[in-house]
């Protein structure tokens, strides 16, 4: 018992005070970059030559990146020779809509809140339940993590449930493997509506990493409509809770 | 025989005639030789035969065999070596050659068929591989009921199908069915390496990115025969200890939950995440994607950088410390750990379990030791073992294997080279295969490639450690009460992806 209190003191309080003050994001995260057409020397295309998952593209009027199908990995970054293409920590990035995820560098559509009557339904609590269909665990992993005392989602009115009957809505992870399409509507069709869906991660909004592959249907969006994007592979927990508390205009900026 | 990572001429590997493939499999393995992948290699656009990486421990040496061309089926391995299982089910799933005689022949991941000739299974046909819709083991009795959970479950889980035989509480039988998260990641990878292919091994599981990234690099480094320098080596290693001290970590935390022990399980939690932000504060990313490129590592670490590890590492160190040995010190926790889940030594080595479960039953195998790679050629550790192979051991071994990753670091800290961290990866040769072995936090991953006359991938085969494992927990929960399943499942916390693939 003693020693249990002893660990109690040595542990102390942890979590953030987030939303009052961002926690320390390491200096090397890949968040919202930024975008400089006019750095692009002509005829360059090595950032759309090396993209995985072809998201960024030099078109006429200057470099287009959806932001759904990036998977924030560094090689356009360090393959661009006059730095047009610079990753920042500027970790908001959800979105309503898929289209406002096909970003040009300059103004960025972030998630707007829910209509007033959806508010007043979710706004101070909101009850998900979580499916992987095809996820890697990375984004599974760190939407769990929102859960910790670090971040403590609770205090959010925030839950993540057992049951889609207990839920309003869905939060999806992975590309949406064939052999999860029926669990996946299946679940959808449990909750009751209105329900909301949110798709988090490169895979749940176009397939990520394993884009085209015959055995996945390319995100969530093939089976179900999508509410809420959030993009990253995986996003970081910051990233995912700004979309959430976003939804539920719970953030001023 | 040919060392971990290492390349050779797919001319060079022997071809026996099946009766000698089959008799050689059984009496290296009846020797102590373990079945590290046993798969189907297709030979031509037709034809399909049997190959084997057989991992010797003690001498450090992978065999590879390889038997001439199968027809439509062989004499199962399975019935004389139950380390077979798992590998024969998915050579009669993906090839659909039947190994005859095989006691438990269904599919594991419910695809169609591929064609030798580099085909996919676009044509799947939905009616006969409708995922989780096999025949399953059944008790009868008037007493016996039968619980079935998943593919959802209630946490954030990946997706399964469990079927418990019970009577009363008292769980007979097990029976896992995976599947779900089934993205065909071996067949896209054929034609590579290309853009996609290092970000598709990334994800093959995300808690594995650095173990599965680094067994692809070295894929290529050793067919491209390329010298990865030092610092590099020093980089990728650090990454990896620091996957597993986070995954321990997150676990140990899951277990003391799963027995309702609080403290423990919410402290971990957290601390879970101080060792995902040293992995970012390495790359930007707390996986660990983006850092690993064949060659090398992508990002430089300053003597600035790395003291900043030093004690974000000490202090999550502590944290850890403060926060595991609650465990061992509350007899309520060790109670139910060590009732719970225990298996023997016997069964561990005779279904060639791998990683902390199988070293939680007393056997000194680790990858690290007995195939090492790159740093761990040069700077030794230890290999953690606790002999009595329940949900005790288990957790025990992860504490042992935190300890000795921390201090490891620290020595990588302290020794750090200087000089590049990147060389210029070579083309692949072509015609040839290789293997690598790397042990990740849930033990030994095995990557096989194969490339063609152009140096692409004409095959490539993954094994992560579940695969070995899977069909260990369900032996861990006979004769257990139904009630300490999940605690039971904690104690492996086995991938899903990895599996399915």
């Amino acid at each position: 018992m003693l020693k249990i209190l002893a660990a109690r003191h040595h542990q102390g309080y942890r979590t953030f005070p987030y939303p009052k003050e961002l926690p320390s994001l390491p200096d090397r995260l890949r968040g919202r970059p930024k975008l400089d057409a006019s750095r692009c020397p002509p005829d360059c295309k090595l950032c759309e030559e090396i993209c995985p998952t072809q998201a960024i593209r030099r078109t006429p009027q200057g470099l287009s990146l959806d932001l759904g199908r990036c998977l924030f990995c560094p090689a356009c970054e360090q393959a661009c020779p006059t730095q047009a293409v610079q990753f920042t920590t500027e970790h908001r990035l959800a979105t309503r809509r898929r289209e406002d995820l096909q970003w040009d560098g300059r103004e960025f559509a972030l998630a707007r809140q829910l209509d007033e009557a959806c508010r007043r339904l979710f706004g101070r609590s909101l009850k998900l339940r979580q499916v992987s269909a095809g996820g890697c665990n990375a984004c599974e992993a760190d939407t769990n993590v929102l859960t910790t005392i670090g971040w403590d989602l609770g205090r959010f009115g925030i839950q993540f449930v057992a049951s889609p009957r207990h839920a309003d809505g869905l939060l999806i992870t992975g590309p949406v493997s064939r052999n999860m399409e029926l669990a996946l509507r299946k679940t959808y069709e449990a909750v009751p509506p209105p329900r909301l869906v949110i798709a988090v991660g490169a895979c749940a909004i176009a397939g990520g990493p394993f884009m085209d592959s015959p055995q996945v249907l390319n995100g969530a969006a093939a089976v179900v409509p999508v509410d809420l994007f959030i993009p990253g592979c995986p996003p970081h927990p910051l990233t995912i809770l700004d979309g959430l508390l976003r939804l539920l205009g719970r953030l001023e900026k | 025989m040919i060392p971990n990572g290492n390349a050779t001429p797919l001319a060079d590997i022997p071809e026996l005639e099946f009766a000698g493939f089959r008799q050689r499999v059984l009496e290296a393995t009846g020797a102590g030789a373990r079945i590290s992948a046993l798969f189907g290699f297709p030979t031509s656009a037709q034809n399909i035969a049997l190959m084997a990486v057989l991992a010797h421990d003690q001498a450090g040496r992978l065999e590879l065999l390889r038997s001439s061309p199968l027809s439509k089926s062989y004499p199962a391995l399975t019935p004389d070596c139950p380390q077979a299982h798992w590998f024969e089910r998915e050579v009669a799933e993906q090839w659909n050659i039947k190994p005859e005689g095989h006691p438990w022949l269904k599919p594991i991941r419910f695809h169609a068929p591929y064609s030798p000739a580099g085909g996919d299974s676009t044509n799947r046909n939905a009616a006969s591989v409708a995922p989780g819709v096999t025949s399953y083991f059944q008790v009868e009795g008037e007493e016996i009921h039968e619980v079935a959970v998943g593919p959802v479950h209630a946490g954030i889980i990946e997706p399964g199908h469990f079927r418990f035989q019970c009577h009363g509480e008292r769980v007979m039988h097990l029976e896992i069915s995976l599947g779900y998260q089934h993205r065909g990641v071996e067949p896209s990878l054929r034609g590579g390496p290309n853009v996609r292919t290092l970000v598709a091994m990334e994800a093959v599981a995300g808690d594995t990115t650095i173990g599965h990234t680094t067994a692809y690099c070295q894929i290529l480094e050793s067919l491209g025969q390329a010298l990865v320098p030092a610092r590099a080596q020093y980089l990728r290693a650090i990454a990896l200890e620091l996957e597993r001290l986070a995954n321990h970590t997150g676990d140990l935390g899951a277990l003391a939950g799963d027995v309702g022990f609080l403290p423990t399980a919410s402290y971990c939690g957290r601390i879970r995440g101080d060792f995902l932000n040293m992995t970012a504060l390495l790359c930007g990313n707390r996986f660990g994607r983006g850092l690993l490129i064949p060659g090398g590592v992508r990002f430089e670490a300053d003597a600035e950088r790395l003291e900043k590890l030093d004690t974000q590492l000490t202090a999550a160190f502590e944290d850890a410390t403060s926060a595991i040995e609650l465990l061992w010190n509350t007899s309520s926790v060790r109670a139910r750990f060590e009732n719970a889940g225990a298996l023997s030594r016997q069964t561990a080595l005779a279904l060639g379990l791998v990683g902390p479960a199988v070293r939680a039953c007393g056997v000194e195998q680790d990858v690290r030791r007995d195939f090492p790679w790159g740093i761990y050629c040069f700077s030794q550790m230890p290999v953690s073992t606790f002999p009595s192979g329940n949900v005790y051991a288990r957790a025990f071994v992860r504490w042992l294997e935190i300890q000795r990753s921390v201090a490891f670091i620290r020595e990588l800290i302290r020794t750090f080279p200087d000089g590049p961290v990147q060389t210029l990866a070579m083309s692949p040769a072509p015609q040839h295969l290789a293997v690598a072995l790397v042990e990740g936090w849930r033990g030994e991953i095995c990557h096989v490639a194969a490339t063609d006359a152009a140096g692409r991938f004409a095959f490539y085969k993954i094994v992560d450690p579940s695969f070995h494992n899977w069909f260990g927990l369900a032996m861990a929960l006979r004769e257990q009460q139904i009630s300490d399943f999940p605690l039971c499942n904690k104690s492996f916390n086995l991938s899903y992806c990895g599996h399915d693939l």
